[in-house]
């Protein structure tokens, strides 16, 4: 492998594994802001033990995304210098403004309210985790505009051979943009139902499974207590039985909003970047009909091999135009077209090393598009549909005793996870082999395109690419072990491993009790222990 | 004169010297959790007066990094390609610190506290070592090509500077988090924070003067000599104000310090912002490294509006936990119960 591939291998890699932390910090900083507003209306104690819990688990996941999201910041420069170069003065904007106006509010924010449980009054500890989940919003959005540029780029000019931004309005608005934020949004927020669907249902298994709750000649849930074991009460039925209608329905309506989101894109990507969208179909020819499963051998990327073993007549023309008629171009039409406006060879320039003067080839891998597409949408829709089989499965307020049904909610947190992996493998790799993909709209900037030849840093060695490959790639994974043990070390204790205060009675203290959503009635709070403390 | 690239030369200065300023204590504390505390609890002092806020301070290396590449994309591609292993070294060390500071309280056995104390430990020092040397050489230059790339190989950037400024750092921070400790811990730590800021300020304090002072011989200018004598007046008030146990001001003392010492080294490297030491025709500065009017335009709008709320709501929440910490309000630790069995996937039915 060259510089290139190791450069490319290493932002593929370090970009998927921060994207596992970040849908699921964005959607389940949503959700438990939610939860918590809702015990603050109305003091029920079992909202607060699930702000407890389930934000226990969004802090033991947060800190993984920021600790991976500053690789990502960096390696533009370290590793794609040339990239930065040429980009730089209408990418590095939307990146800067996210660190100044959305990261900052999301970690400082996320510090109050992590301490100032007592230190700050309900309403704005409250307000505390709001602030920083809607920072975490923003911060989606300004690195949605930036990647959407790469896909789609607008509001420049090129002067002395690189890009210049002319219309911030553009770039900000970028229609590419509009429809990716909510995408993505939904996105993670099925993620975060997913997660609460699979750890509600294990706990309710386990007050079955254990004798806690029991089933009604009604087939109703009797919900019971564990007197030895502290928390395990009927709240405990409570909160389990909320998360997970509360995960399954947020599951649902993101998948809804995914796909109706989705769709837009789609439709979307067929005028910005055609070829992305015939490689995720393998479509060779012209045509209206979406391939449901094609077969031959993709890897090939020869469309001799391929053939459509099963087609949906009408449905492609659908997804790209929104009639069940028109004609989709091809693969076999698209290539020439690419051909005739970007080159058929590399230029002769040292800035693409090794590669100048090679043939371009303007397909992108099509095992990755044709599955990854397929991928995304099927690990979505499974979830949304384990989702509504899950609500009806607890309509009578507990869990059937099948641990197979168990282990698959549990196993079902993967899907959404896998579904977002997918979708963003395959809108990258579509782009190839453009790193700043050239935007087609004959009204459009001309010639604002960048070959990921041209991107790498020329001074950097492979060397040491596959030093930094082989470091974040060690660290990464020893760190996944470790965050996934604590995740379910935390998830097994239940709601008491989040709330220390259901082990040991507060009058146990010189201290007085613990605080209600009314407000800390403590006479000295200033002498009182830390409210929570590393 | 160009206007805006000069403003956002001074806006990456005040990033930068607000990143030493806040982190600067939080990676110092994070060594004296080796060095300094005593037992389990003294870390937990340590740790919880910078938990609500180092995560906060980290966020102006992000923005420090993030406002170089859009206001400057060729320092920001130069800079950081060509310091690719050192980056490398700071990147991995920020991980393991960060995580680190989540997950040490999360399980109940000494072993993995150890571990974790060496990973704040060993991050806060490597992070500290590695900023400081990028932001030496990016003073005192790298071996750059025309194109703005290292000649030489992985190892072209070393030098006698990476040291200087990577000790110089780790010396600032150390400092500054004995006078932080000084500031917000009580009973023994507090009066051994203060006792070791004034003994060791002195000695600590030398590689950043050492850096600040080859600057000046390199490119002073009549006012930066003045700052850096200012720098020395403020360090030595510092110790003077530590030695009276007016920790308050010795803290800010300290600060004045950096924030002179560091005006004075952006000063006389100003308007050079990485020189190259193969042909200074090839230095980048600030005309040649710039994105455009229009561009630093729209950022100059946004940070005139979002920095100063930046501070204000930073400064709000070090009020918000303005309280001194002890050993006495750390709590018990939290005997995690593995109450729910454990063999949910083991038992059959």
């Amino acid at each position: 492998m060259d510089a290139l591939e190791i450069a490319r291998w290493q932002f593929g890699i370090t970009t998927v594994y921060h994207f596992m932390m970040v849908p699921l910090t964005i959607g389940l900083g949503l959700v438990v802001a939610v939860i918590q507003t809702a015990w603050h209306r109305t003091g029920n104690p079992a909202y607060l033990r699930m702000t407890k819990f389930w934000g226990k688990l969004f802090l033991i996941n947060f800190i993984m995304g920021v600790a991976t999201g500053i690789v990502q910041e960096f390696q533009f420069g370290m590793a794609w210098s040339e990239y930065s170069r040429f980009v730089g003065d209408v990418f590095g904007a939307p990146l800067a403004l996210e660190a100044l106006l959305a990261f900052f509010v999301e970690s400082t924010f996320l510090g109050l309210w992590i301490f100032g449980w007592k230190q700050l009054k309900p309403a704005i500890h409250l307000a505390c985790l709001w602030i920083a989940v809607i920072g975490s919003v923003f911060s989606a959005y300004f690195i949605i505009v930036a990647n959407s540029w790469m896909q789609h780029p607008v509001g420049v000019e090129m002067v002395d051979g690189r890009p210049v931004m002319t219309d911030a309005w553009a770039v900000f608005t970028n229609n590419t943009a509009l429809v990716a934020v909510p995408h993505t949004l939904f996105g993670a927020l099925a993620v975060a139902g997913g997660f609460l669907l699979g750890i509600a249902w294990y706990h309710l298994w386990r007050r079955r499974h254990d004798g806690v709750d029991t089933v009604g000649a009604d087939g109703k849930v009797i919900a019971g207590e564990a007197a030895d074991i502290p928390g395990r009460d009927r709240d405990d039925h409570k909160v389990w039985l909320r998360s997970l209608r509360i995960g399954a329905v947020v599951a649902m309506i993101s998948f809804a909003g995914t796909a109706i989101t989705g769709d837009l894109q789609g439709k979307l990507m067929f005028e910005q970047q055609p070829m992305k969208m015939a490689a995720a179909e393998a479509a060779c020819h012209d045509g209206t009909g979406f391939s449901v499963l094609s077969v031959g051998n993709l890897g090939s990327q020869s469309c001799d091999d391929i053939v459509a073993l099963i087609e949906v007549p009408g449905i492609l023309s659908y997804l790209a135009k929104g009639d069940f008629t028109t004609e989709v171009q091809g693969v076999n039409s698209l290539l020439p077209q690419y051909q005739e406006a970007y080159g058929t060879h590399l230029p002769d320039n040292p800035i693409y090393g090794e590669r100048a003067g090679q043939e371009i080839d303007y397909l992108p891998v099509m095992e990755v598009t044709y599955w990854g597409f397929r991928m995304m949408i099927g690990f979505g829709g499974l979830a949304a549909l384990a989702a509504l089989v899950a609500l009806w499965l607890t309509r009578k307020g507990t869990v059937p005793e099948s641990p197979w049904l168990m282990r698959l909610a549990v196993f079902g947190i993967l899907a959404p996870f896998g579904a977002n992996a997918a979708g963003w493998i395959f809108t990258e790799m579509g782009r190839q082999p453009f790193v700043v993909a050239p935007n087609p709209d004959p009204n459009g900037i001309d010639q604002v395109f960048m070959f990921t030849a041209a991107a790498v840093s020329p001074g950097v060695t492979a060397g040491e690419l596959l030093a930094s490959l082989v470091a974040l790639t060690s660290v990464y994974a020893l760190l996944l072990v470790v965050e996934v043990k604590l995740l379910v070390r935390y998830i097994r204790g239940g709601v008491v491993s989040a709330m220390p205060e259901l082990v040991h009675a507060p009058v146990d203290e010189n201290e007085d009790a613990t605080p209600g959503p009314g407000g800390s009635g403590n006479a000295k709070p200033a002498d009182d222990v830390l409210a929570f403390a590393y | 004169m160009e206007l805006l690239p000069t403003i956002w030369f001074i806006a990456i200065a005040v990033l930068w010297t607000g990143y030493l300023f806040l982190e600067g204590f939080d990676l110092g504390v994070g060594m004296l959790m080796r060095l300094f505390a005593r037992n389990n609890t003294e870390r937990r002092v340590l740790l919880n007066t910078v938990g609500p806020v180092w995560d906060g301070n980290e966020v102006w290396l992000l923005t420090a990094g993030g406002a170089t590449f859009a206001a400057f994309p060729l320092w920001y591609a130069s800079l950081f390609s060509a310091l690719y292993l050192p980056l490398l070294v700071v990147l991995v060390a920020l991980i393991f610190r960060a995580v680190a500071f989540e997950y040490r309280g999360k399980v109940d056995t000494d072993q993995w506290r150890a571990r974790w104390d060496w990973a704040i430990a060993l991050g806060s020092f490597f992070a500290a070592f590695g900023v400081g040397a990028a932001l030496a050489l990016t003073t005192t230059g790298l071996p750059l090509n025309a194109n703005g790339d290292r000649e030489g190989g992985p190892l072209a950037w070393f030098s006698g500077y990476a040291v200087l400024g990577g000790l110089a750092v780790v010396g600032f921070s150390l400092v500054h988090a004995l006078a932080f400790l000084a500031l917000k811990t009580d009973g023994e730590v507090r009066h051994r924070a203060r006792r070791w800021f004034v003994r060791l300020l002195p000695v600590l304090l030398l590689p950043i003067a050492g850096w600040t002072l080859s600057i000046q011989v390199l490119d002073g200018k009549l006012w930066t000599w003045a700052l850096v004598l200012l720098a020395v007046a403020a360090a030595a008030a510092a110790w003077n104000l530590a030695r009276r146990a007016a920790e308050g001001k010795a803290f800010l003392a300290l600060g004045a310090f950096l924030v002179l010492g560091t005006s004075s080294i952006f000063g006389a490297v100003f308007p050079v912002v990485l020189p190259s030491t193969l042909n200074s025709a090839f230095d980048l500065t600030i005309s040649n490294a710039s994105s455009s009017d229009y561009t630093l335009g729209l950022m100059s709008v946004v940070a005139a509006f979002g920095l100063p709320l930046v501070i204000a709501y930073q400064a709000w929440t070090y009020w918000v936990f303005r309280r001194r910490v002890s050993a006495a309000h750390i709590p018990e630790t939290h005997s995690f119960l593995p109450a729910i069995a454990a063999k949910a996937f083991t038992t059959k039915g």
